[in-house]
This record gives C-alpha cells, sequence and structure tokens, in this order.
C-alpha cells in the first residue's frame, strides 16, 4: 500500500505492508503535518519563526524544540562546524529536521507493530524490515543531472539513505569555514547511515565540506558514502559497493 | 688550447642537454602514468558486467593531503560521538604547496574545537588545490541504471522541479 502526500512542501510517500490498517498513514502523516507547524521557518506561528521573531526565549522551549536545540549543536561539533544551524542571527535547523522527523514516524510505525515498510520525504528515505517481494529495499541513486535517471541502485534494509546536492531547496547548506564554494565543486552526496536521522544530518554537512566530504564519511564508522562531482565522476567509500547486489 | 675548450664547451653543453632531456622525459613519465586506468569487471554482475574505471594514485604525484583529523592517538571518528577526552594532534601531512596539521579538542566525548596548526591558506590556489585532494577510493564515470526500484534518493529539487517530482510520484500512486 502506497500513499503519497504533500507536507513541509515536499512530497512524502509511505509504503506500508497490504493489509495495514489505514490509521497508521494518518498517523504518519498527522505527526509530519505537526512537526511543519512547529518547525517551519516559512511559517509566522511556527516555534522556530516566534523564537527568531524574539516572541520566545530559549527558556521557553517545548520538549521538541529543546531536543533539536541539542541534536544541532552536537551536529556541528562533529562536524568540524560545517554543519552549522545560525545563519545571519537566524535559527534555521532544516538541515536536520526533515531526517529527525522521518526517524520519528519511522518509530510511530514500528511501535504500532509494523516492521516493514519505506517512508521518504523528497529523496530522503528510511528503509524496515523487507519490501513487497520479500527481499532489500532497493534505491536508486538519481543523476543530479538528468532528474529522471539513476546511476546506482543499491539493496539495504534497516538504514536511512539521504543526498545533498547542489539542487537542494532552500539555502541550507553553505560552507561556514570560508568564504570559498566548496559545494561548486560535487554535484550531490548520497550517505546511507544507521538511520535516516544520521544519514541526513551527515549528507548536509559532507556536502558543505566540497570534495572533502566523502573522505569524512569514509572515516564515519558505520556509514557509506557516494559522491558525484561536477564533471560527473563519482566516487564510492571502500565498502559502499557491497551494498550493490 | 683554445679548441679543447670550444669541444669541451660543446660537451658540457651536449651533457646538461641529454641530462635535461632525460630529466623532462622522467618527469613526462610521472605525470603520464599519475592517473592510470584499470579497466576490469564488476563482480557479482555476471549478466550485465560493468567497466569500473578505478584511479592508481601514486605517492609520487599525490601527497597525502588530507584535512580530516588523522589522530596518532585514537581511532578516528564515530558517529555518536563517543571519544575519548583529551587534545589530539594529528600528523604533519605535506601538501606539496605547504603543510597541513590539525589539532583535536574532545571534551566529554565531542569534538570541541579543531585547530589548524599549518595549514597552507596564503594563496586562493592553495585552498583550490586542497579541496581537490582525494582519498584513493574508488572512482568511475556515472552510467545510468535500469533497475527496478522501490525508491529513488536524491537533494530535494526547486519549487518548479518539485511539482514535477510530485506529479510523476502522484502518477506511480493511481
Amino acid at each position: 500500500m502506497k500513499e503519497i502526500r504533500f507536507i513541509m512542501g515536499m512530497p512524502v510517500i509511505l509504503l506500508l505492508p497490504n493489509g495495514t490498517n489505514k490509521d497508521i498513514f494518518k498517523k504518519v502523516f498527522d505527526y509530519l503535518n505537526w512537526v511543519d507547524e512547529k518547525f517551519s521557518t516559512y511559517k509566522n506561528t511556527s516555534e522556530i519563526t516566534l523564537f527568531n521573531n524574539s516572541k520566545i526565549s530559549e527558556k521557553e522551549f517545548s520538549s521538541e524544540m529543546k531536543e533539536v536545540f541539542t541534536l544541532s549543536k552536537q551536529t556541528k561539533n562533529e562536524t568540524y562546524g560545517y554543519f552549522d544551524i545560525f545563519k545571519k542571527g537566524k535559527f534555521d535547523p532544516s538541515g536536520l529536521v526533515k531526517g529527525w522527523a522521518i526517524y520519528n514516524a519511522s518509530k510511530l510505525i514500528k511501535n504500532s507493530g509494523i516492521n516493514d515498510f519505506y517512508l521518504e520525504i523528497a529523496g530522503d528515505i528510511e528503509v524496515s524490515g523487507k519490501n513487497t517481494d520479500g527481499k532489500l529495499w532497493k534505491i536508486g541513486v538519481r543523476n543530479p543531472f538528468k532528474k529522471n535517471e539513476i546511476v546506482k541502485v543499491i539493496e539495504i534494509t534497516n538504514r536511512g539513505i539521504a543526498t545533498s546536492g547542489n539542487y537542494e531547496r532552500g539555502m541550507h547548506i553553505y560552507n561556514p569555514k570560508d568564504k570559498y564554494n566548496l559545494t561548486d565543486e560535487i554535484a550531490s552526496i548520497t550517505v546511507v547511515g544507521p538511520n535516516i536521522y544520521e544519514a541526513d544530518r551527515f549528507a548536509t554537512a559532507a556536502f558543505a565540506m566540497g570534495k572533502e566530504g566523502i573522505n569524512f564519511i569514509e572515516n564515519l564508522k558505520g556509514f557509506e558514502g557516494y559522491m558525484i562531482d561536477k564533471n560527473g565522476i563519482g566516487f564510492s567509500t571502500t565498502n559502499f559497493n557491497n551494498l550493490i547486489n | 688550447m683554445k679548441k679543447y675548450l670550444l669541444s669541451g664547451l660543446v660537451l658540457v653543453s651536449f651533457l646538461g642537454y641529454s641530462v635535461y632531456i632525460k630529466g623532462s622525459e622522467v618527469t613526462k613519465k610521472i605525470k603520464t602514468s599519475s592517473n592510470p586506468s584499470i579497466f576490469r569487471f564488476r563482480e557479482n554482475e555476471d549478466d550485465n558486467p560493468q567497466i569500473i574505471q578505478k584511479s592508481i594514485t601514486t605517492n609520487l604525484t599525490t601527497p597525502k593531503t588530507s584535512t580530516v583529523l588523522k589522530p596518532t592517538t585514537s581511532p578516528v571518528t564515530t558517529p555518536t560521538g563517543k571519544y575519548k577526552d583529551g587534545t589530539y594532534t594529528g600528523n604533519v601531512a605535506d601538501a606539496y604547496y605547504g603543510n597541513i596539521q590539525v589539532q583535536a579538542v574532545i571534551t566529554n566525548g565531542n569534538i570541541t574545537d579543531v585547530i589548524f596548526l599549518q595549514y597552507p591558506n596564503d594563496r586562493n590556489t592553495s585552498i583550490e588545490i586542497n579541496t581537490q585532494a582525494m582519498p584513493i577510493l574508488r572512482q568511475e564515470a556515472i552510467q545510468a541504471q535500469n533497475a527496478q526500484v522501490n525508491g529513488v534518493t536524491g537533494a530535494s529539487a526547486t519549487s518548479a522541479a518539485f511539482v514535477e517530482s510530485l506529479t510523476s510520484a502522484l502518477s506511480q500512486a493511481v
């Protein structure tokens, strides 16, 4: 069973085994809408916007906001400062919230007793259990130069996979380290991690590192990556190709 | 005497020239062998073998210029940030345009600071070269695949492409 919604300005795709209670779709989409209301930097009423407009202080944060705030700081520390949520004095955790939201929604599905599922928001994916054929989930890596083409196919489960690229929506990726735009060097970087939260935040940071990003992923235990540079050359981490059947 | 001088001069210049030629030949050799391509068939794909271009990098032409932390006293990284506390100094990495050395400060299991002890940032070209330094990883030109997949990962698109993507996604949902 497949359902698609348009939430956070992005397509959300949820695949559940045939015969699953429809309530689970509703539960997931309701949760993601709630996240959007709370964390959208485009909405005047979101907690993020209220904070950025000095309507509320850090002390008044909801527990979820506190969590995202803490995770953002932690990620900044773990990525040599390449992941930065403060831009021009405004707090913008959008490079992390999407993965975090998919991860939490995945937990909702599992807590409902469903182990086989696929949940995607605009190219960032969490897969669990088996696909509809009873096999590993087959995921294509989009060609950053031709969006209807895939250039890699990997087979994974119980993992998250995220891609950051130059054609990313919004401006949440930038290089805070120096004025040279390292991100011009690469077209996209795909990261496979233990879950979508981890994959998404490290894909965001690795992309900001330019060509060094794949090196960064290579050194992260439990992660694999595939980077495509501006000339259409793909670079795989050592064990990325083990994911290809 | 003049004759000897002249012939000596000719000999010396000939020797000098041949050394120069030989030297440039060596340089040329290094240059042409700097990125040789080995073509081989990928394993585990018997029905549809693909040519993989694997790059071999030699120390002669590609200095180890990784700016990724290589601490001498502890393993590199884990995603959860559980490091041993302390200050770790990395090896000096010889980039032919200068040296790179970093120091990491770990507090409560997290990287709290990374200091560049040496970093050749005096010229724009240095930055440019530095960003191109790559570990020895598998490289290949990207190629279109024809497999049926459950989903596709990619960076989110601009709003116009978004609508297009949504439309195509919805068409599959029917």
